[in-house]
């Protein structure tokens, strides 16, 4: 099977569950497992040939100009943890089935499992860092959304906001990490990085990534000093912890660990950092694992400690620790999602975790208590079990590895930590199912049915198996993963029980023996753990998530106190200060382009506008007024188009002016008349020159550009000369709007339909409040025409209006080769609409307007968009035009484009997203007390009273 | 004919910046109509100014203005009208909520209480 499918379909089957959630519980497991066991059967199929040393692939390129591919790969270490990551996880959705009760949505439980699992799987098939850091974050993701899978328990929000702190900053550092490394490198390629140990262990730059990286490790992991998240992580659904927790997610950390191990590993500051931070976890969680009442609580600390154990393991640099390594990670899998799924069993059947509470369930749950003895024994490193057998081997390797010349620090610690190992692992048997049975629990308990011991029991073989034939059963494959670390063929002596007598022998019995005696004096060591002072790393990390949080908002309010005002004119101080760097330390150029005479109209057109323009300014509080004189700077800038050569532009330019100023005098209609003198003349003297100094930038800014020709060939005149020859018009800027740059224009409509959409919106929500009252209870503050529906308006505007149609009409079918187009006929054809509601009132427009206006827009997107899509099936991109011409018979030439079906998605976008946003603005006018199903107020066909006069 | 066509974009600018700087919502609309027009005539002036010489394309004639600063300056006053119809509402519907058109706000915002 591809890897991309086997990496796609957990991706893929994540929606079945959430569907089939409606057939049922059954059905909903099922089609869970159902993907997984495919996904896993893709994995085996490939095993025979990664087994004898092969690698399989699966490439394609998806953005190769940053690196950045879909690139799977899998060799011994990809197929093993795959194997590892679908295998639990088949037995988890088992499990899980009995374990969530009815009220839990099960659907989404499964959904985000697989999402989960899918992006396990393309960490470990990645074969390219990017892609590998991509699917780092989606498990950082997922498993946020696992573990706070019961949202209504705080500590489940807690606990998953925690988790996804402390590894999404890891995945943060990361990123950076890997961009180091494939910088180095000079690729993102993993299996060509993996091949430049010397380059990238004598880069400067190496000890930077390694740190970067191992942040991202040690995160995920839950190494020492982040630990901390991973117990917080335990108030997830406990197929979650065991998911998660034993085979998973804080695998991620080491399997990267060990992935990157033929470049990184081997140098002293991979060994004391990886080899320190391993062991000092270990015993730290070891310790904190005895004391811990809570069954997860007990197995997440331990999973800590054995987290650290195996980073230990592969800090060592050495052939045997890489492969000791590997083993325990096999066997922590099996003996601790085993034990999860125990302590489940426990909560579920007597509803207590909490240990002091429990004891004597031997004989009440006694396949329960087969399962967690057999899985306790294991983690505490007993024999004949497989725990014992790569704890023995941890110890062989640690007893002669020297730490800053010390040959006793490594040995002594470890066989601390594995002396607490073994301590926390009694007790786990004995607090729990030895002692005698008593009669407080909170439930009584029983064996659960077989679909919830299946999975752990299935496990428990396996540690016996392993434990009793190490050689039989994982030999081979612990050897070829172990060759895939280290990225060379190693030799290795067979993995058996008996070593003969060696000093890890007597490590193991020391640290068995202490272990006994450390549960013997359980109880006075409990109350001095109580009693002594610890930092709580909660309280810690919610302290700085705090202070992080203050210090923020601090900021954010000092910089954000909502003066508007002041905002603005810091951004243009801002920006008046870079132009000004950028005058001062660029050089200018000379002119290079002569100036034009100037002559008398525009000469006068500059008059006009300036005079306008200050204008506006110096009676500004005369709102009116200054509504007229921006209506005059509208049609001197239409007129300077005009005169300028851009015919289409004032056509655009005098339509949205009409538009404009509608628009503002209805928005003025409500709004006070007048503006009031409220800045003090320090902040008007401030605000002059500020703006005098940013209208002489960019004035001059603009004389420069405009004296100067262009400082390289410009693409116009690819535009000049293609416009007929390929887009089949000779308006070159109607051309480049539906046709070279259609992709922009088809962006364009859809923001202009987004904008009058927000407007109907926000009219929408506001008629919802109290506003409305207010609006109709209004009394206006200036006189009412007396007309509010003069005849001679209403009749004129009715005359115009299929005029005006045609006009639009006439202009858009021009647009191709003469100025206009669907910009400007849509706006002719709006303003012609408004002038009705203006005339005739709101309520005889809207009743004889029979099509919504967002249907207007949305279809005109629509059309430009199929347009835009006909072109694939001619064979080419998005929005390639065709055009061709016919010739009726008896009429001329007559030219047909598809760019015209473009053009009228823009007409119809521009006409709904006109009307609606004027719509929308008119509706705070609408007043059910006005009478407007009358057009006119005066009508010789009506009496008096409103009834039509009949003419029998 | 530059120089006046550069004042008249630099007066345009200023005046819209003074009115964007004042503290209530109608003359900041009217500042940012100003520079609605300054900035489309900036762009428009990219392409250089010549007169007689729209980009329609004739036999016989050579010389055409650049046609591609007037379709992006052509999308930019469309567009431009979509901007101001949605402040217009904005400062309009906050007018009506709050009988008030000032743009500062008195008071900044309360610190949010922390989700448990």
């Amino acid at each position: 099977m591809s890897l991309f499918l086997i990496a796609a379909l957990p991706f893929l089957g994540a929606v079945f569950p959430a569907l089939l959630i409606r057939a049922g519980r059954n059905a909903c497991a099922s089609a869970a497992g159902a993907v997984t066991l495919l996904a896993l059967i893709g994995v085996l199929v490939n095993a025979p040939r990664v087994m004898a040393g092969g690698v399989v692939t699966a490439q394609i390129d998806w953005l190769p100009q940053l690196g950045m591919n879909l690139h799977f790969f899998m060799d011994g270490l990809g197929m093993f943890f795959a194997t590892l990551i679908l295998g639990i996880g088949l037995l988890i959705i088992i499990y899980a089935r009995y374990y969530l009760s009815r009220e839990d949505p099960m659907g989404q439980f499964y959904a985000y499992l697989l999402l989960f699992q899918g992006a396990m799987v393309g960490i470990v098939l990645s074969d390219n860092i990017l892609l590998l850091v991509v699917f780092w974050e989606l498990t950082s993701l997922s498993s946020f959304l696992l573990i706070g899978y019961w949202k209504h328990l705080p500590a489940g929000r807690q606990g998953a906001r925690m988790a996804l702190a402390v590894t999404g900053a890891g995945g943060l550092a990361l990123i950076g990490g890997m961009l180091v490394l494939g910088n180095i490198a000079g690729t993102y390629s993993l299996s060509e990085i993996l091949d430049q140990k010397e380059l990238i262990q004598s880069s400067p730059l190496y000890l930077t990534a390694l740190i970067l990286i191992l942040l991202g490790c040690f995160t995920k992991s839950a190494q020492f000093p982040f630990h901390f998240w991973l117990p917080h992580a335990m108030a997830a659904p406990t197929p979650v912890s065991a998911y998660l927790h034993s085979a998973t997610m804080v695998k991620a950390g080491l399997f990267l660990m060990a992935r990157l191990w033929p470049v990184l590993a081997g140098t002293d500051a991979w060994f004391y950092i990886v080899s320190t931070t391993g062991l000092v976890t270990m015993v730290l969680g070891a310790m904190i694992a005895l004391f811990k009442d809570d069954l997860k609580a007990l197995l997440a600390f331990s999973t800590v400690s054995h987290l650290g154990l195996i980073t230990l393991l592969l800090g060592l640099g050495t052939q045997a620790g890489a492969l000791a390594a590997v083993f325990h990670i096999l066997n922590h899998a099996t003996f601790k999602a085993a034990l999860f799924m125990s302590a489940g069993i426990i909560d579920h059947e007597t509803h207590t975790r909490d240990i002091k509470r429990l004891g004597g369930l031997r004989t009440l749950m006694p396949v329960t208590f087969v399962i967690a003895t057999i899985a306790s024994l294991s983690m505490a490193g007993i024999p004949p079990l497989n725990g014992f057998l790569s704890k023995e081997m941890m110890l062989e390797e640690i007893s002669h590895t020297t730490w800053f010349d010390s040959h006793w620090f490594f040995p002594v610690l470890a066989t601390i930590g594995a002396l607490f190992s073994a301590a926390y692992s009694f007790r786990y048997i004995g607090h729990v199912f030895l002692g005698p049975v008593r009669d407080d629990y909170p439930s009584k308990p029983h064996d659960p049915g077989a679909g919830m011991w299946i999975s752990p029991a299935f496990l428990v073989l396996l540690v016996i198996a392993i434990g009793l034939f190490p050689e039989a059963v994982a030999g081979n494959l612990v050897r070829t993963v172990t060759d895939a670390v280290m990225g060379e063929y190693g030799d290795y002596y067979p993995l058996k029980i008996w070593h003969g007598v060696t000093p890890a022998l007597y490590m193991s019995g020391i640290a068995v023996v202490g272990g006994l005696i450390l549960l013997a004096m359980h109880r006075p060591l409990d109350k001095g753990w109580i009693a002594t002072p610890r930092p709580e790393a909660k309280t810690i990390f919610d302290g700085l998530v705090g202070a992080l949080t203050r210090a923020c908002r601090g900021i954010t309010d000092t910089l954000h106190d909502g003066a508007i005002g002041r905002y603005a004119a810091i951004f243009i101080v801002f920006v008046l200060v870079l132009g000004g760097y950028a005058f001062s330390s660029g050089a200018m150029g000379p002119q290079t382009r002569p100036m034009l005479e100037i002559e008398v109209l525009p000469a006068i057109g500059w008059f006009g506008l300036v005079a306008a323009t200050l204008c506006i300014v110096a009676f500004h509080r005369n709102r009116l007024l200054s509504l007229v004189l921006i209506g005059v700077v509208g049609l001197v800038v239409t007129m300077l188009f005009n005169y300028f050569s851009a015919p289409d532009l004032a056509l655009t330019q005098l339509s949205v002016e009409v538009v404009t100023i509608v628009l503002m005098l209805l928005a003025l209609n409500f709004m006070p008349k007048t503006t009031p003198r409220e800045s003090s003349a320090g902040r008007r003297t401030r605000d002059v020159l500020i703006s005098v100094a940013a209208g002489l930038g960019v004035g001059g800014l603009i004389f420069a550009i405009m004296t100067r020709g262009f400082a390289f060939d410009t693409i116009s005149e690819f535009h000049l000369a293609n416009s007929y020859k390929g887009g089949g018009g000779d308006n070159v800027v109607n051309v480049i709007l539906v046709d070279f740059r259609g992709f922009d224009t088809f962006g364009e409509i859809i923001v202009l339909g987004i904008a009058a959409i927000v407007i109907y919106a926000i009219t929408e929500a506001i008629m919802q409040t109290s506003v409305r009252a207010r609006l109709l209870n209004r009394v206006p503050d200036q006189s009412v025409a007396g007309d509010a529906h003069p005849l001679m308006m209403v009749v004129v505007t009715r005359l115009m209006m299929p005029v005006a149609l045609m006009v639009a009409a006439y202009i858009f079918f021009r647009g191709h080769n003469l100025p206009g187009g669907g910009f400007i006929a849509g706006l002719i054809a709006a303003i012609a609409i408004i002038m009705q509601y203006m005339a005739s009132g709101f309520g005889w427009a809207a009743a004889r307007q029979h099509f919504p206006y967002h249907g207007i827009i949305g279809s005109g997107v629509l059309v430009a968009a199929v347009t835009g899509l006909g072109a694939w099936f001619n064979g080419m991109p998005f929005l390639t035009s065709a055009f061709g011409y016919i010739h009726p018979p008896g009429l001329e030439e007559f030219e047909w484009a598809t760019a015209a079906l473009f053009d009228l998605g823009v007409f119809l976008a521009v006409v709904g997203a006109v009307l609606l946003a004027l719509e929308s603005l008119s509706r705070y006018a609408w007043n059910p007390n006005i009478d407007s199903r009358h057009p006119m107020d005066i009508n010789p066909s009506r009496d008096d009273n409103g009834r039509v006069i009949r003419k029998d | 004919m530059e120089l006046l066509f550069a004042s008249a974009i630099g007066v345009l600018t200023a005046c819209g910046i003074y009115l964007i700087l004042r503290q209530r919502t109608f003359p900041v609309i009217l500042g940012l109509s100003l520079l609605s027009y300054a900035v489309n005539l900036f762009l428009f002036a990219t392409g250089r100014l010549s007169v007689g010489a729209p980009p329609i394309l004739q036999y016989g004639v050579e010389t055409y203005t650049d046609p591609l600063p007037q379709a992006l300056v052509l999308t930019a006053i469309v567009i431009s009208f979509g901007m101001t119809a949605v402040i217009v509402m904005i400062a309009l519907s906050a007018y009506l909520s709050e009988n008030d058109d000032r743009i500062d706000m008195d008071n900044p915002s309360e610190p949010a209480k922390d989700d448990a």
